[in-house]
């Protein structure tokens, strides 16, 4: 791990003027667990560090006109036990729970989850987040069992890592970032994007923004996420689906099949106005991953996925 | 010559109970020291540069980077120029520092040229590995062609097990101090008394002035036997930064490229049996790799060895990749799924049960009356009549729930060993033996085997193990520890208890040959209200000790110990298959070891064994790159281990019988261990009605087996 100096600021504004224009200058600290192991593969070396756990305004979980407001230094446990949250948002409680480890929960928060890098193998292991080589991605003629399905043309192959990106674009969320001139509201929609080279990243944020809290307009009980993992233990999901159930259409958006949260609005479309059961599920399921193009190895996450969607959905139905 | 024979099963009062571990508590509480806990005053810390690439010559190395920065202490050349690396990870040059971030950074610095060579990375296909590929001789038994022709049925499978690593919790490496006239080493290690010899050769040092000890260690699994490079550089780097010690572990993502790992094994088998399920014939190809030096061949057909007609044949595929160290039963466990895969298939053609199919052909096996022992208490154990269906008829629901069967044997024996027991005119007693606890719990059983001789509480005895001042024993390798230890440590105490009896005879106004030790008293035999209290005996040593040796020569047990166990194994999971994911309900293991000298530890060692085998069943798998010919998978988060939930229910069962204990002490390490992913694979196939050809068992090979069904 290269050296790097450390800064603990206690305000928002004091914060902001720490970061730079580059990820090189200044990278945000939360709770560090995806961070660090980064800096220690040398995946990435920022001269500074800015600890964002002592701003106040950042670690409060507060009901918002009939919706709710998370602010982004939230710990992932501390959102699952939220009553509120429980109560209101059963979606981001499964996908908070999914990710297994007691640890992991106790020290990541929320902006941490939207913001980490993608688990992608060869990014990983050092061969750039694209994993090119003479011009070319690895990925499609490497091994592809956990990359994208969907969204996939490239160059981008990874999946986008975080398990609440399906539920917040679900729910319809939208993100308040500062930086040193203002603030501005990203919808959950457009904060994640698929980047084009190596050295963009995976959300809209600039090395200067600071995402401070999510919104989420209304509460939805009848919503939920279900993520299909190999192991109990600590696991990444191989496919994912939030679901939000409303008077019209429901909403549905798939995780960890492609570089960004997958939003299914035809298999949304097609359920709206009909019964949820296991026949139409099954049915809004298909037409979810009716633009799959599976890679040479991952064929068998277009079934997860496609199980995910029909589970959410029913699950969903049942609420919370 | 005295009597060391074990005590009669019903007359032992501390062997044969269920003691908790000694160490349990340290090590529960972290106070346990590892290796890598020596933090001497002026430690310096190692780090390594490792090969980049899977196959390469080294053009040159510049290492005056490292050399030049603040804080480091010592860098050492590994590879030179010229050198032909030949796989990821290998070691090409190390730097000890006053930190461990300065070693890093100090490693950064190095600069190597390379000319990258091709590599080749993977043999399962074979066709694919060209020049790599090394057969050796087909080796044929009567007359297969025939029995095939005559065959009433006959199953043809292809089956696939991958490269796993040992995965040690605790990493390879050692602290080392070469202040110049002698060294002292604490290494991670399953071989305390033979390592200073070891490195001494290496080194070309007196191993007599290499001070070794370990308290613990933290898994080795049959990869932690040599000092290795790591060891030799380690010193080397001590004595160019002026004797400090140098610890120096090794990295996780080097230690899984690097520190060994279990050869893979793929196989074409055609198995030929008659209408009622005799079996007639076998033929394999078989293929596997264990790096660049190829691949051995599993034992096959595994236990039912004695299939009249056979045909084999076994190519080794030499690949790019970090070599192979023992692991825990070497190929054992490849020939057990290999083959009971197999059978399992040939069971469901027959449409037939398959413990009924491996009862008709126990007679193939060396230990058949074993078996069938087993085999009934397996099915008891696993609810075999409740829940066992033919694989024709599936459960109801997406959700499917099979059983699968596994066989195994292994060999055991006790390896060479002395050991010192000493008793003290206070009464206190001392065992000394240079052996290690790899977690198995040895030394506890050695303070049961002392206690049981001496007839004291086990609190009465310190035992010492872990350095190579005390007496040699053998390292911890194919389950030779237990039968050892217990040998010669039964001995040393007998003989000093006969010493003793020397001493209280006069004073009990008998012969030393009517004494015997009884909780805490030297008694007359068939008189015990003639005695002395342990305490009083021993006083009557004056200012003298009695410090007796026993030794175990491995080629002649003199029934303390012996070798050749069965075990039979059956897993009961449940399979969605909308996800392909395969889920553990129960696991039974029933497992002979001749004389159980703790059942706890025993069972113990069996829940390790069968959680280390439902990794290897259904998550671990050394995953290569092709391209780039590097390791994807070098960590924790890929190279996917099994969590508590993972696991189920485990059913350790000891088969503790007159007949099984009369052949005294065999070891454990390793047999409950073989036929763990045989048994989950074969539930797997009758859960969901096909064969999922590879392990692990991930939701995509499953769904992949289960075909269109789902698409
Ligand atoms: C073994 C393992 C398994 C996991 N499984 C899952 C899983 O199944 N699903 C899942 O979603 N996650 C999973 N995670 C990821 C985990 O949830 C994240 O590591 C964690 O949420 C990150 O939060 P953090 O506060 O520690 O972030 P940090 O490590 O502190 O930061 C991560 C990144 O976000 C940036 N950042 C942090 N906060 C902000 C902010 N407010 N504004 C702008 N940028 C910010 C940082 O600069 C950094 O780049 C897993 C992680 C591990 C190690």
């Amino acid at each position: 791990m290269q050296r790097f100096a450390y800064a603990n600021p206690a305000t928002l504004k004091e914060a902001s003027g720490l970061l730079g224009n580059s990820w090189d200058d200044a990278q945000i600290l939360a709770g560090g667990t995806d961070l660090l192991s980064l800096m220690k593969e040398g995946l990435t070396a920022p001269k500074l560090l800015v600890n964002i756990k002592n701003i106040k305004e950042l670690t409060a979980i507060a009901p918002e006109k009939g919706g709710l407001r998370i602010g982004a230094a939230v710990t992932l446990d501390e959102l699952a036990e939220n009553a509120l949250v429980r109560r209101q948002f059963p979606a981001l409680v499964q996908a908070a729970l999914g990710i297994t480890s007691p640890q992991i929960r106790n020290m990541g928060t929320m902006g941490g989850d939207l913001c980490q890098r993608p688990r992608c193998w060869y990014f990983r292991q050092g061969h750039g987040l694209l994993a090119m080589r003479d011009g070319k991605s690895l990925i499609p003629a490497g091994e592809n069992q956990y990359h994208a399905i969907l969204g996939n043309s490239g160059p981008a192959y990874f999946v986008s890592a975080s398990s609440f990106g399906p539920a917040l674009v679900a729910l319809d969320a939208s993100m308040r970032v500062v930086s040193p001139s203002g603030t501005r509201d990203v919808p959950a929609a457009q904060f994640f994007v698929t980047p084009k080279d190596e050295a963009s990243r995976e959300t809209v944020l600039q090395p200067n923004e600071i995402l401070t809290a999510i919104h989420i307009p209304a509460a939805a009980a009848h919503s939920a996420t279900y993520e299909i993992r190999q192991r109990e233990a600590i696991d990444w999901p191989l496919a994912a689906a939030s679901v939000v159930l409303k008077s019209g259409a429901p909403v549905i958006v798939l995780g960890h099949v492609a570089p960004i949260p997958w939003p299914a609005p035809e298999a949304g479309k097609f359920l709206a106005g009909k019964p949820l059961n296991e026949e139409t599920a099954t049915e809004a399921a298909k037409l979810a991953l009716q633009g799959a193009a599976p890679l040479s190895q991952n064929g068998y996450k277009v079934q997860l996925a496609r199980v995910s969607v029909k589970r959410a959905l029913l699950a969903a139905a049942k609420g919370a | 010559m005295p009597d060391y024979s074990w005590p009669a099963m019903e007359k032992r009062k501390v062997m044969g109970t269920r003691v908790a571990r000694v160490d349990g508590g340290q090590k529960a509480s972290g106070r346990a020291k590892y290796a890598s806990d020596w933090h001497r005053k002026d430690l310096l810390f190692a780090a390594l540069l490792s090969s980049p690439h899977a196959h390469a010559r080294l053009v040159s190395m510049d290492l005056s980077g490292a050399k030049n920065m603040k804080g480091v202490a010592a860098v050492r050349a590994i590879a030179k120029p010229g050198d032909e690396i030949q796989w990821q990870g290998a070691e090409i040059a190390a730097v000890a520092a006053e930190t461990e971030e300065i070693a890093r950074d100090a490693v950064r610095q190095i600069k190597v040229e390379w000319e990258v060579l091709p590599h080749v990375v993977s043999e399962k296909d074979l066709a694919a590995a060209g020049t790599r590929v090394k057969a050796a001789g087909e080796q044929v038994t009567g007359d297969p062609d025939q029995a095939f022709k005559d065959a009433d049925a006959t199953v043809e499978g292809f089956y696939g097990i991958p490269v796993i690593t040992h995965c040690c919790l605790e990493p390879h490496g050692q602290v080392v101090e070469w202040p110049g006239e002698s060294i002292n080493y604490w290494p991670s290690t399953q071989n305390v008394s033979g390592l200073a010899t070891d490195l001494g050769t290496a080194l070309k040092f007196p191993p007599d002035k290499i001070k070794v000890h370990q308290d613990h260690v933290g898994g080795g699994f049959g990869s932690k036997f040599a000092a290795d490079r790591w060891g030799v550089d380690c010193a080397n780097l001590s004595k160019e930064a002026g004797g400090k010690p140098v610890h120096y572990f090794l990295e996780r993502n080097v230690e899984l490229m690097i520190a060994g790992n279990r050869p893979s094994a793929f196989a074409k088998i055609k198995v030929a049996a008659k209408k009622d399920g005799t079996i007639t014939a076998w033929q394999s190809e078989s293929w596997s790799t264990g790096g660049i030096g190829g691949g051995g061949s599993p034992p096959l057909p595994y236990v039912f060895e004695n299939i009249p007609n056979q045909r084999k044949k076994h190519s080794a595929v030499s690949i790019n990749t970090g070599g192979v160290r023992a692991w825990r039963a070497p190929n054992h466990p490849q020939a057990s799924f290999l083959t009971c895969s197999a059978l399992e298939d040939l069971a469901a053609k027959l449409n037939m049960d398959p413990t009924d199919l491996f009862l008709k052909n126990v007679d193939l096996t060396a230990r058949a009356e074993t078996y069938k022992v087993q085999i009934a208490k397996a099915k008891e154990l696993i609810e075999w009549q409740k829940h066992w269906h033919p694989r024709s008829q599936l459960t109801a629901g997406p959700v499917k729930r099979g059983l699968g069967m596994s066989i195994m044997t292994w060999g055991g024996g006790g390896h060479t060993s002395e050991c010192r027991t000493s008793i003290f005119p206070d009464g206190s007693v001392v065992v000394d033996i240079g052996t290690q606890d790899l977690g198995t719990g040895t030394r506890t059983i050695l303070n049961m085997v002392v206690a049981e001789t001496l007839g004291l509480p086990l609190s009465a005895i310190k035992v010492n193990i872990g350095d190579n001042a005390l007496p040699k024993s053998g390292p911890s390798g194919g389950s030779t520890t237990v039968g050892g230890v217990t040998s010669s440590s039964r001995k040393a105490s007998v003989n000093a208890l006969a010493k003793l009896f020397d001493v209280a005879a006069p004073a009990l106004g008998t012969t030393a040959d009517q004494l015997e030790a009884v909780d805490q008293h030297i008694q007359v035999k068939g008189n015990p209200a003639k005695n002395l209290t342990w305490q009083a005996a021993c006083s009557k040593l004056g200012v003298n000790r009695i410090s007796e040796t026993g030794f175990n020569d491995q080629r002649k047990p003199e029934g303390l110990n012996s070798s050749g166990v069965g075990g039979i194994q059956m897993a009961d999971v449940s399979v969605d298959t909308e996800t392909g994911k395969v889920r553990m309900n129960r696991f039974v293991a029933v497992q002979d070891v001749g004389l159980v000298v703790n059942p706890k530890l025993a069972e113990s060692q069996v829940h390790g064994a069968c959680i280390m085998g439902i990794c290897a069943a259904l998550f671990e798998e050394r995953v290569m790159d092709k391209q780039t010919g590097h390791v994807l998978n070098p960590d924790m988060e890929f190279y996917k281990l099994a969590g508590i939930g993972d696991i189920g229910e485990i059913i350790a069962h000891m088969d503790i019988r007159p007949e099984n204990d009369k052949r005294g002490v065999i070891g454990l390490g390793e047999p409950p261990a073989v036929g763990v992913v045989a048994a989950i694979a074969n539930a797997t196939a009758n859960a969901i009605g096909v064969r999922v050809p590879e392990v692990p068992l991930t939701p995509r090979r499953v769904l992949e087996a289960l075909g269109g069904r789902n698409a």
